[in-house]
Parts: C-alpha cells; structure tokens; sequence
C-alpha cells in the first residue's frame, strides 16, 4: 500500500461523492415521502402514470438520462437559465432523478405495509394528521427509511453515466469517485484505479449488508 | 428429449456459423472518433476486394485493456500511438506493423459567432463560460489542447472555465448543446457536420501541439486483416481520409 497513496484529487472525489450522495438522499427522503405517502394511499386514476414515472429512471441508460438533462440544461432547453450543466447543482439535480425510484418505492411499500388500522386507532385517540404521522407513521415505516436511506445514498455513489455526461469533470466541484476511478482505468493507472474501486465496494457491500441485515425484503408486519 | 437436442445442436450451429463462415472478414477496434471515416473507408474496401469488416467502435483505452485480455479483434485502429506502441512492446500483435494511418487537427469552435480572427485572441478575451476541451489524461485530442493553451500561457488562467468530456466526442457533445459555448475539438467532427451550422471554427497551427497520432496495428495476421492494411496505405484511402479531416504523416 506503500506505493499507491491516494492522491489529494481522489480524496478531493471522494468528499464530492459523499457531499453528492448524501444531498441527494437527504432531499430525496424529504421530497419522497409525501410523494410515497400519496402513491400507497391513491386508487386515483393518476397512479399508475406517477408510478411508471417514478420507476423510469430503472429502465434508460444512465448516459440516455445524462444526455437529455444535458440537452435540457442547453440555451433551448427547459432548464436553460440555470446554469445547471457542469455544477454540483446540476449534479445534484441529475442524481435525484437518478436514485429516484431507489427511495421512494421503498417507502411506498413501508407506508402501504401500515395500513389502516393503527391510523384509524391514533384518530379515535384523538391525534391530528401531523401528530399520526410523526407517532404512528415513521416509527412503523422505519425500516423502510433506512432501505430507501441507505439504497439512494449507494446508488447514488455508485452513478457514472449521468455525471460523465453533465459534469464537465471539474476537481472539487463535478468530479466523482466513479469518474476518478473510471480516468485511472482509462489512462492505464491500474493501481490507483484498484485501490479507489476497491474501497467503493468495500463501502457499497458494507451499506447493502447494513439493509439486508436490518431485514429487507421480509415483510414487516404491524 | 430428442426436441432439445435438437434446439442445443442448432444452437451450436448458430453460434459456430460465424467462425465458419468468415474467412473474409477483419474484425476492426476503431477508436470513436475515426469510426465514421472507418465506415466510409470500409464500404470502399468491401467493394473493391469483397472481404467483410466488422466495426467495434470505442475508447481507445477500453480498446487497449480488451485486446490484453483477449478480445478477438484483427486491426486495432487507436487514437493515439501509445497504446498500440504499448501493446507491441508487450508482445501484442505482429511486430513492426504499427503505422500512423491519420493525424488528428485541432480546431478551436464557436458556434455562436460568426467569424474569428484569431484564436488566441479569443481565448484571452475569455467572454465565454465554459471552454470544453478533451480530458488531457484520457485523450490525445486533450493533451494536445492543453499544449496550446500553455503555448499561449492560458492554461492557469483558464482552469475555472474549462469542463473536460472523457474524449473528444463528449468535448463536441458539450458544445453542440450549448453547454459549452466553445471548445478545442477535432476537425473531423466538425466536418461530419449532421448538426445544424457549426458556426465559426479555426484549425490550430500544428505546430503549437505535439502531432495527434493515431496509429494502427495488425493484431492477427490473416489475408482479409492483411488486405484491409494494404488498403489504408493507399492512395484512394488516403484521399478519403483527408477528406474527413485528417492530415496524414509527411504531408499535413
């Protein structure tokens, strides 16, 4: 380990990267929630578009999503006047989209998993919409948080494509960990390519252990 | 079950056939930026000898680290010369087949403007945002640009509007959306032009930046791989090669 030192410019990617992931999940559990919270309620016939909507980001190539952001971002696009390409708000922005689905479906299936009943229960105690939510919704969906949590913040690390196409590479501001270990590869630097990959997975593995160990996928019932 | 025998024996035969059935065939490893003049040339080539090539378009380093392992391709057509000088060096193809068949050009574009004098003078008066050039650790077409720019002693004054694309393709890909309202890209791109006016573009002197490169080398030898490196020597070649931009060593 003597003779591949990770250099300041990784170490620099990394602390973008953790910034980047941990910004994203943070906005995407409090942007997601109420939005989960309406999908696992809602038998309205918008549904089922929100819902696809919501799961798009699974199915196009990360570097499809990353081109059209970038051409949304361009001087005739929707997001012209921003100034959103190759800054860490447009990151910021490309990664919610990205890790999307990855947070709020599990909370829509935490918040679905509840049910009725103890809400019904809280109400004839006489407990108001805010007071239900805060005592009786997220201490029982909170399995569910830490899935959605800890998902978005890995997939989030994990994301190359989007930020390769409207990032711009810039040190300190849009270059990632992903995009670090990806140039090492690219130019040939293997054992710093290694040593950056390895401790991504080390990290990833270390954090999908954290949610499967908590329980995920068995069904959790109130 | 006789069916599935069946199924696994024509299976096999799928799978087989094109080992079989190709004695004529060179399996190409171009890199991204040359595959378009490749097409050209190869469509060219197959008429006139009726050998088949089979594009793999890429990144010259995906390329490189493909080849090491393995990767079944005859001709690795790279975008600079390193990697196949490497690849020779390490026993990797046939010895002595390396040979620059293009050299990348340098232009500085402004799709916004109409004209522009003079490039340097552009590039000091800086009323842009964003300057996209190539990644200089990743590709030929960055090294190069960033020679320039330290020609003109603009390379420290520069680094807050300067975005990097992995290859020169996504340095293209980061103006032609607007992102970028210029960029040090290849001339080849440029006269592609399937986009709407490129606007005003210079070629940068060559002289300014060590000659981008691209060589060739013969992985395996075989008549068709053999035939197709005869061709991109030849004179009809090399007509449609400097048509796309391109110069060409000993006559730039």
């Amino acid at each position: 380990m003597t003779e591949t030192p990770v250099s300041a410019a990784d170490l620099q990617a990394l602390l973008v990267t953790l910034k980047l992931a941990g910004l994203t999940t943070l906005l995407l559990i409090l942007f997601g929630t109420p939005l989960a919270w309406w999908l696992a309620r809602t038998n309205g016939r918008l549904r089922a578009p929100v819902e696809a909507l919501v799961a798009l980001p699974l199915v196009l190539p990360p570097t499809v999503l990353g081109f059209y952001l970038l051409l949304a971002m361009g001087p005739g696009g929707p997001l012209a006047g921003l100034s959103l390409a190759f800054s860490f708000g447009g990151l910021l922005l490309g990664s919610m989209i990205y890790s999307l689905p990855f947070v709020v479906q599990p909370l829509r299936d935490a918040f679905a998993a509840i049910g009725e009943q103890p809400l019904e229960a809280a109400a004839c105690l006489g407990a108001g919409p805010l007071d239900r939510f805060r005592s009786v919704v997220l201490p029982l969906a909170r399995p569910g948080y830490l899935t959605a949590a800890v998902l978005g913040f890995a997939h989030t690390l994990g994301e190359f494509g989007v930020v390769l196409m409207i990032g711009g590479n810039i040190p300190g501001e849009t270059r990632v960990l992903s995009i670090a270990v990806y140039e090492h590869v690219e130019s040939l630097d293997y054992a710093r390519a290694h040593v950056l990959a390895a401790g991504l997975l080390l990290v990833s593995f270390l954090l999908l252990l954290l949610v499967y160990a908590s329980g995920y996928g068995r069904r959790v019932t109130p | 079950m006789p069916g599935s025998r069946f199924l696994l024996a024509a299976l096999l035969f799928v799978f087989l056939l094109p080992v079989w059935a190709t004695p004529g065939e060179v399996r190409i490893a171009v890199a991204a930026n040359f595959a378009p003049t490749l097409r050209v040339l190869a469509e060219d080539f197959s008429a006139d000898t009726g050998h088949r090539v089979q594009i793999s378009s890429g990144s010259t380093g995906k390329h490189y680290a493909q080849i090491r392992n393995g990767a079944l391709f005859d001709v690795f057509l790279a975008a600079d010369s390193a990697r196949p000088t490497r690849l020779e060096a390490e026993g990797i193809g046939i010895p002595g087949s390396r040979f620059t068949y293009a050299v990348g050009r340098l232009v500085l574009w402004v799709p916004g403007q109409t004209g522009i004098d003079r490039p340097q003078d552009y590039l000091r008066n800086a009323r842009f945002r964003h300057l996209a050039i190539a990644n200089p650790r990743l590709a030929p077409y960055g090294v190069a640009a960033q020679q320039v720019l330290e020609t003109w002693q603009l390379w420290d004054r520069l680094q807050e509007k300067l975005v990097r694309g992995e290859n020169v393709a996504q340095a293209y890909q980061f103006v032609a959306t607007g992102n970028a309202q210029s960029g040090l890209v290849a001339l080849s791109q440029l006269l592609q032009g399937d986009r709407a006016g490129p606007g005003a573009f210079r070629i940068i002197p060559d002289g300014l930046h060590t000659p981008i490169m691209q060589d060739a080398l013969l992985l395996r030898s075989g008549t068709a791989a053999q035939a197709f490196l005869k061709y991109l020597r030849s004179e009809s070649a090399a007509r449609l090669i400097r048509n796309a931009g391109y110069g060409l060593p000993g006559h730039s």
